[in-house]
């Protein structure tokens, strides 16, 4: 019998997902046009934040490798990108991806000894990579040592001549670095390794008996997290201007705003860090002078969304409409049979 | 002569890193849960040591008399409210949740005491120390925190395997269902198991905060610290835990002597090592 079917992967509302998209993207790119310089600042946060959630959801919710310590690939991207520019002399903008690779070669030996820790060990291991590449990276006295150093002038006019124009410029990256992340990762899911990763996600041990690498696949997410974390890394210290090892390395910063985000999004779905990303920012706009407060009413949000309903607002919404924002489903479409659809 | 001191030095440190290790090792050990906010929880001991000698006006010291009992309340109540809950096949819901916890003990500490470092003062007891040889002395305090350590070590061995309660925590350990078959209440176990675990918490919380400053936001160092030394040590024993703390704080001690900035790395460095070089740990478990 010949293979009378193909798989479709966009459903209804993933058309309707991908339309609204579109139009986004389309007014985003036009946000120097209609936003002041405040707004552009915010917006690239919040596309940092969807692109260092969206990659720590792909490396936890999907590999099930829990890393509370990618505030260490964050920092080595900023640090990479102050090395680079400053003592290699590198171009910024070409020190961004530089940044990246390198991380993804720091992050293969790293992975060789933090793969030794078992499941919940994992995640402290992490953080233990984390406290080491943060005290490493204040013994660099060239790069300020413990209390960091600001990016020169000739290197931050070398991005673009005027501060408008060098604003703008940032802003249309950290937009283009969250598209390609969120497309990447999409890619991901939709190649062999994605349906590898859905099967482990779902269950390891039968992921395992069906023939899947899950080490490998383990390792092929924790290297491409680690690349694009350092690049995101790189470039939301472009834009500050200023590193420092407790800035680069902060543990709030960069891993517990990235897991309330995911989690109270929806963990194990590409759309839970968008939709968690949103909530954060609506959130810290109308509660930011709580300060540590926030931090505290974020933490007992995420704890009773983890204990009430695990999959997340998102996994909620899914659950009840069915709904998909993205092309991810996989259905065989078979000539002369009824659809049957599959996730 | 400097460094035999050293490392009596880090040794000694090393009995407090074991204790921060005992108690992650045993509800690890029960109920394969990794706590998170062990560290923040070892801060808060010390801030309500704090609370109470500032309140009673008496010996931080003594103060272990409420501050064990309290901190053992809090770890029942905490695990039969919440932590029961996120038990089970995966990893997620308890490492988020205590992760979760840890975010908010440490920034609620921050709210009520503020980011000031704080002291427990024991009065002349800081200063005393004890001769041991030509020019070798050890502070008194470190040493009763050492004893104390090996105290505690001790007696969790004891009651691991020569009480009821021992038994029970063995059993959930093997298998969660078989104990529940034969009659044990798993959740009433993991309480008692995590109450254990924080009475322990307590005690090194309260000789932390009277050796050294202590603010809100040294709590997942603290964790760090614990984690390496069970690691280091092996899954083994309590026995092989104290032998990770001392390689810990030994490491730290040699490598401060160094260079001030390397105390710290050259203890994550021992635990990298170890980890590269024997993955189960230095005293691994007897399988048997």
């Amino acid at each position: 019998m010949s293979a009378a079917f193909h798989v479709e992967h966009a459903t209804r509302s993933s058309r309707i997902g991908v339309g609204i998209f579109a139009v986004l993207l389309i007014v985003l790119a036009a946000a120097p046009l209609w936003g002041d310089r405040q707004d552009l600042r915010l917006l690239a946060e919040i596309f940092g934040y969807v692109a260092l959630a969206s990659l720590w959801n792909l490396l936890a919710g999907y590999a099930g490798l829990v890393s509370v310590g990618q505030q260490a690939y964050v920092g080595l991207g900023a640090y990479l990108l102050f090395a680079l520019t400053m003592l290699l002399d590198v171009h910024p903008l070409l020190a961004i991806p530089m940044a990246g690779v390198a991380a993804a070669i720091v992050a293969v030996p790293v992975a060789g000894l933090i793969f030794r820790l078992r499941g919940h060990y994992f995640a402290i291991g992490t953080w233990v990579v984390a406290e080491v590449f943060r005290l490493l990276a204040s013994q660099v006295s060239a790069l300020g040592g413990g209390s960091g150093i600001s990016l020169p002038i000739a290197i931050v006019t070398s991005v673009a001549p005027t501060r408008q124009m060098r604003e703008f410029l940032i802003y249309w990256l950290a937009l283009a670095l969250v598209v390609f992340v969120l497309g990447a990762i999409v890619m991901l899911l939709r190649s062999r390794y994605g349906l590898a990763l859905t099967a482990i996600r779902d269950n390891e041990l039968a992921a395992r008996s069906n023939g899947v690498d899950v080490t490998r696949t383990k390792l092929v997410v924790y290297v491409i997290t680690a690349f694009g974390t350092a690049t995101v890394g790189a470039l939301i210290f472009l834009q500050k201007l200023r590193v420092s090892p407790d800035t680069a390395f902060s543990v709030n910063d960069w891993t517990a705003f990235v897991i309330f985000i995911t989690v109270i999004g929806g963990i194990g779905r590409i759309e839970g860090p968008v939709i968690g990303t949103i909530i954060f920012f609506l959130l810290r706009q109308t509660l930011a002078d709580l300060g540590s407060l926030y931090l505290m009413m974020l933490g007992v949000v995420a704890i009773a969304i983890m204990l009430k309903a695990p999959n997340g607002i998102w996994g909620l919404l899914a659950g009840r409409f069915g709904w998909q924002m993205f092309p991810l489903a996989r259905r065989a479409v078979i000539a002369g049979l009824p659809q049957q659809a599959k996730t | 002569m400097n460094w035999l001191n050293i490392i009596l030095q880090g040794i000694l440190v090393g009995g407090l890193y074991a204790m921060f290790a005992a108690g992650l090792a045993l509800i690890f050990g029960v109920m394969r849960l990794v706590n998170i906010a062990h560290g923040d929880l070892i801060v808060l001991a010390a801030y309500l040591a704090l609370v109470v000698t500032e309140t009673l006006g008496i010996n931080p010291l003594a103060s272990l008399v409420v501050v064990v009992p309290l901190m053992a309340l809090i770890g029942y109540v905490l695990q039969r409210m919440i932590l029961n809950r996120t038990l089970g096949d995966d990893l997620l819901p308890p490492l988020l949740v205590t992760f979760g916890l840890s975010v908010i003990i440490q920034n609620g500490l921050l709210e009520l005491f503020t980011a000031d470092s704080r002291k427990l003062q024991a009065g002349a007891i800081e200063v005393d120390s004890v001769q041991l040889g030509q020019g070798l002395a050890v502070g008194t305090l470190p040493l009763i925190q050492f004893v104390v350590a090996v105290a505690v070590i001790a007696g969790l061995q004891v009651l691991f395997y020569r009480t009821a309660i021992g038994r029970a925590f063995r059993a959930t350990s093997d298998d969660q269902s078989v104990a529940q078959l034969v009659g044990l209440d798993n959740r009433h176990v993991f309480a008692l198991a995590m109450a254990l675990s924080l009475a322990i918490v307590a005690i090194a919380g309260v000789l932390l905060a009277v050796r050294a400053n202590f603010d809100p936001s040294i709590g997942p160092a603290r964790l760090i610290f614990g984690f390496e030394a069970v690691i280091m040590g092996g899954l083994g024993s309590m026995w092989g835990t104290l032998a990770g703390g001392i390689i810990l704080g030994v490491a730290q001690a040699i490598g401060a002597q160094l260079d001030p900035g390397w105390q710290l790395l050259a203890g994550h460095l021992a635990f990298l090592v170890v980890l590269a070089l024997r993955p189960e740990g230095l005293f691994p478990k007897v399988q048997g």
